[in-house]
């Protein structure tokens, strides 16, 4: 009888099936992201918000045509902002963009070597949004407290990184991540450093709510079985944290009896 | 008059909306935000908001990102 009970994902009121959450950025073109997306089989996926392009052509398809707004979950991000402002700024233009929605992806860059999380401004930015009626979920460093903070200030979602983004280093640190799970009253999403599956599987049986990639399925050989392995890594970690692992030991316990062996 | 589109000067012949600007860039159709001297303009006013010499105009759409 597994010790604990599922509870689906529910981001700012709505339920979602996946817990995979995967981005648009880095593929050859949309048609391979597209494939990626539904081998993932993943229902929100990030954008990010740009200045358009004057001299494009007014007939070439757009992200959003091939990757509609009906169908999935779009989550716009604030990459590329360095201050709380920006961000804002950035968040405002999204929910325009997409007739008045509101869940959005903050993050609040700090360097452009590291791309960690500016805490500072990302503090600042999730309370003037959250006041101005946006849903945040929130990208940030694998600090427990200002997770704590970040969730007291009414995000939706708390996105601590496992690795630098794009790194593919995995989670690096899993007992700070244990140490937000454990405080978290709202869905913990690890966003950033996932390589490939068993990463994935590790932020799952940690106990976590979601996995948030983009670089490890879009910069994989073949992205679209990437994705199609994330799928089930997501889906084993959870089903492994929710079966509970068994104890680690020191030495051996032998599987077969003793009892009944005839030398 | 001029005004700066995306960071690029622009000359403009005579009074204009943000919807007439949009058109002149081929851009009426898609789907876009604008702001406007740093100010989000909503869409029921792209036909009603008049630009003005040196107004700095943002035109953004949802591009591939993590």
């Amino acid at each position: 009888m597994s010790s604990k009970t599922d509870q689906p994902l529910v981001i700012a009121g709505k339920t979602y099936q996946s817990r995979l959450i995967i981005g648009s950025g880095k593929y050859k073109d949309f048609a391979e992201n597209l494939a990626a997306l539904q081998a993932s089989e993943a229902q929100i996926i990030t954008v990010a918000i740009r200045r358009v392009n004057l001299g494009q052509d007014k007939n070439e398809a757009s992200l959003l045509d091939v990757i509609s707004p009906e169908t999935y979950t779009i989550l716009p991000n604030t990459a590329g902002c360095y201050n709380a402002e920006d961000a804002v700024r950035t968040c405002r233009m999204a929910r325009e963009l997409l007739d008045g929605h509101k869940l959005v992806k903050l993050e609040v860059l700090g360097d452009e070597k590291t791309l960690y999380p500016d805490v500072t401004e990302t503090l600042k930015a999730a309370e003037t949004l959250v006041a101005d009626g946006f849903d945040v979920m929130v990208y940030t460093s694998d600090d427990p407290l200002v997770a704590k903070r970040l969730e007291e200030i009414g995000c939706v979602a708390v996105m601590p990184l496992g690795a630098p983004i794009g790194s593919g280093l995995g989670i690096r640190n899993p007992y700070n991540i244990r140490m937000i799970l454990e405080n978290a009253k709202v869905p913990i999403i690890v966003d950033a450093g996932v390589g490939t599956a068993s990463d994935a599987s590790i932020a799952m049986e940690l106990g976590c709510d979601g996995v948030l990639m983009n670089t490890a399925i879009a910069e994989a050989q073949d992205p679209v079985l990437m994705a199609s392995a994330m799928c089930k890594a997501v889906q084993s970690g959870r089903e492994a944290w929710l079966a509970g692992r068994m104890p680690r030991r020191l030495y051996a316990s032998a599987s077969s009896p003793i009892d009944g062996t005839f030398f | 008059m001029q005004i700066t589109v995306n960071g690029e000067a622009r000359p403009l012949a005579g009074d204009m909306t943000v919807q007439a600007l949009l058109q002149t860039l081929d851009l009426g159709k898609g789907r876009i935000a604008v702001e406007h001297n740093g100010e989000i303009v909503p869409r029921s006013e792209f036909s009603t908001r008049q630009l003005g010499d040196g107004d700095k105009i943002e035109i953004v759409q949802a591009i591939g990102g993590g």
